[in-house]
């Protein structure tokens, strides 16, 4: 009986667990997100194929293999044959006329892909970088690709702010700061030139702490990068910043790159309330002095910590007029806000013109934290990363937490 | 050699022995506790977060894992030494944790008592004799 008696109870528990596990994105009217693939693993960057055969690459192996190819062969909207290739996990993934290019956290490889997109040769990869630094703090690199035949790597400075000693109270900035010189920027190299490293003329662009979202803006014919932005101002300079302010600065940034570019990491941060470049405190900044010298301003401020890994132009015709060559970005969720509460978790839109925003940011993609008490970096159920468009003009999201996957975001009239 | 390493061994036991010439009464770990969340909230937390669930791939967990509850000399050098990357069961962490030389025995000694006894975790009291020996035999961190 009293087994009994408990039953619903149980059944409600299980039933509701069931639901909470699988996590409703909540989108504009319209819009539909389908699951292609879930607890599959930690998916980073994705790209998809002219046909529509998608590629994931896993930021750790599953069963020996970094890189997966999707194909739905019956049209179910569900991948049926599924192919793991690639010994090295990583973030970078893209697709450039014909082969796939994807990156360790040291080198970028690049597989042919038949008119098919089968891998040609998935044990023989073409290495096109080597030898790039991987030292713990902001390894990945992620990769895109432009028009005429170059590929852009991220390669993050090993550093929050580059103070003698890592985030370190009372550690002084390093002047000149030595990680610059091969890292902390872009660096460009042919898209088929084998084993390219670091030389003359490679960086693209410096004073950029760390880069996960980038896309090549075919309007504009340019690269578009979002930063990683650095931590903990009230923990290391608590005279000049309590949690509260610490938690929403520095801005998120969106730059337009041009070879040459300085965004003027580690020297100064964008202040998203004043509107100005301020000095970091590592290099004498109090919060409101600027520095000497001024660098690129931003295209645009996110709100701080919300740690964006993926960018996407849309160029698709699928979606309303609206979105069209806007951009999206996802917030994989910040972690350097506490105490304050946590943000992001979310996949964001802003309309563009002839690569200028024309209108605010607005949350596209919610809910993938599963609950406002799950939005921590721990708990969250899923954590946004990467940003691909299809042919049919549907955009991927993936999931990089262990048990990730792919969504499949569509309009519907 | 084997007389040496045995004294060397025997050497640590009787230095962990007389580390601890009173056991730490329940009132007084409990006061530690209290204090230990001061110095947690001070200097941990922004890292380790409000529930120490720690950040996947950046900031380790600091709940039940062998660093937390296990060796009180190697946990209490971390906190002196920093920390850059660690794998915790299976799980690799590429976050870096500065150094903190300069929290005192006493700090040390609570913010580990605390978090030993605090998200889940049960372990015994980490007292400043026992810091103030380990950093005493501390090598400098650079």
């Amino acid at each position: 009986m009293k087994l009994i008696s408990r039953f619903p109870g149980l059944c409600l528990i299980l039933c509701l667990g069931a639901l909470v596990a699988n996590a409703q994105l909540k989108l504009p009217a319209g819009f539909k997100a389908v699951t292609v693939l879930s607890d599959f693993g930690s998916v980073r960057h994705i790209a998809v194929a002219p046909n529509g055969v998608v590629f994931i690459h896993l930021g750790r192996l599953k069963d020996g293999k970094g890189i997966y190819r999707l194909q739905d062969t019956n049209g179910d909207g569900k991948p049926d044959k599924i192919t793991g290739f690639g010994n090295f996990p990583g973030t970078g993934m893209a697709i450039r006329d014909g082969y796939l290019y994807a990156s360790s956290d040291e080198e970028v490889f690049r597989y042919k892909l038949d008119a098919d997109a089968n891998v040609v040769s998935p044990d023989r990869p073409e290495k096109i970088v080597t030898g790039l630094l991987a030292r713990g703090e902001h390894q990945p690199k992620a990769i895109t690709l432009d028009y005429s035949g170059n590929l852009y790597v991220n390669i993050g400075a090993y550093s929050n702010a580059c103070q003698l000693q890592d985030r370190t109270k009372g550690s002084p900035g390093q002047m000149p700061c030595p990680i610059l010189d091969s890292a902390g920027g872009i660096w460009q190299f042919k898209d088929d030139v084998p084993n390219q490293t670091y030389g003359d003329d490679h960086r693209y662009a410096t004073g950029l702490r760390n880069v996960v979202g980038l896309d090549w803006n075919k309007q504009t014919n340019s690269l578009f990068v979002m930063q990683h932005g650095r931590d903990q101002l009230s923990y290391l300079y608590p005279q000049y910043w309590n949690d509260k302010q610490s938690a929403e600065l520095p801005a998120e940034c969106m730059y337009e790159l041009h070879k040459g570019s300085n965004c003027g990491y580690p020297y100064i941060f964008y202040d998203q309330f004043q509107h100005k470049q301020v000095l970091g405190p590592e290099y004498g900044g109090d919060g409101k002095k600027e520095a000497a010298e001024h660098y690129q301003d931003p295209i645009l401020a996110f709100p701080g910590h919300l740690a964006p890994d993926g960018l996407l132009f849309y160029t698709g015709d699928q979606f309303p007029a609206r979105y069209k060559n806007g951009a999206f970005i996802a917030f994989h969720g910040s972690w350097n806000r506490a105490p304050e509460p946590q943000q992001g978790f979310y996949v964001v839109f802003v309309p563009f013109e002839n690569g200028k925003p024309t209108g605010k940011w607005e949350v596209f993609a919610d809910n993938f934290a599963g609950g406002p008490d799950k939005m921590s970096p721990s708990k969250a159920e899923h954590r946004p990363c990467g940003l691909a468009q299809g042919p049919d003009g549907s955009i991927y999201v993936t999931d990089d937490n262990r048990n990730g996957g792919v969504w499949k975001i569509s309009y519907h009239k | 050699m084997k007389y040496f390493v045995l004294s060397v061994a025997l050497a640590f036991v009787f230095m962990s022995e007389t580390s601890k010439p009173v056991a730490p009464t329940q009132s007084s770990i409990r006061a530690s506790i209290t204090r230990g969340k001061q110095v947690y909230l001070q200097q941990c937390l922004a890292c380790h977060q409000v529930d120490a669930s720690g950040v996947p791939n950046m900031n380790p967990p600091l709940i039940k894992t062998k660093q937390v509850l296990g060796d009180r000399t190697a946990l209490i050098k971390i906190v002196l030494n920093g920390l850059r990357g660690v794998d915790i069961d299976g799980d690799s962490y590429n976050g870096v944790m500065a150094p903190h030389p300069d929290l005192t025995d006493r700090e040390i000694a609570d913010v580990l008592t605390y978090v030993r006894n605090s998200f889940g975790n049960k372990a015994s009291a980490v007292t400043a004799a026992q810091v103030k020996a380990v950093r005493a035999a501390n090598k400098p961190a650079n």
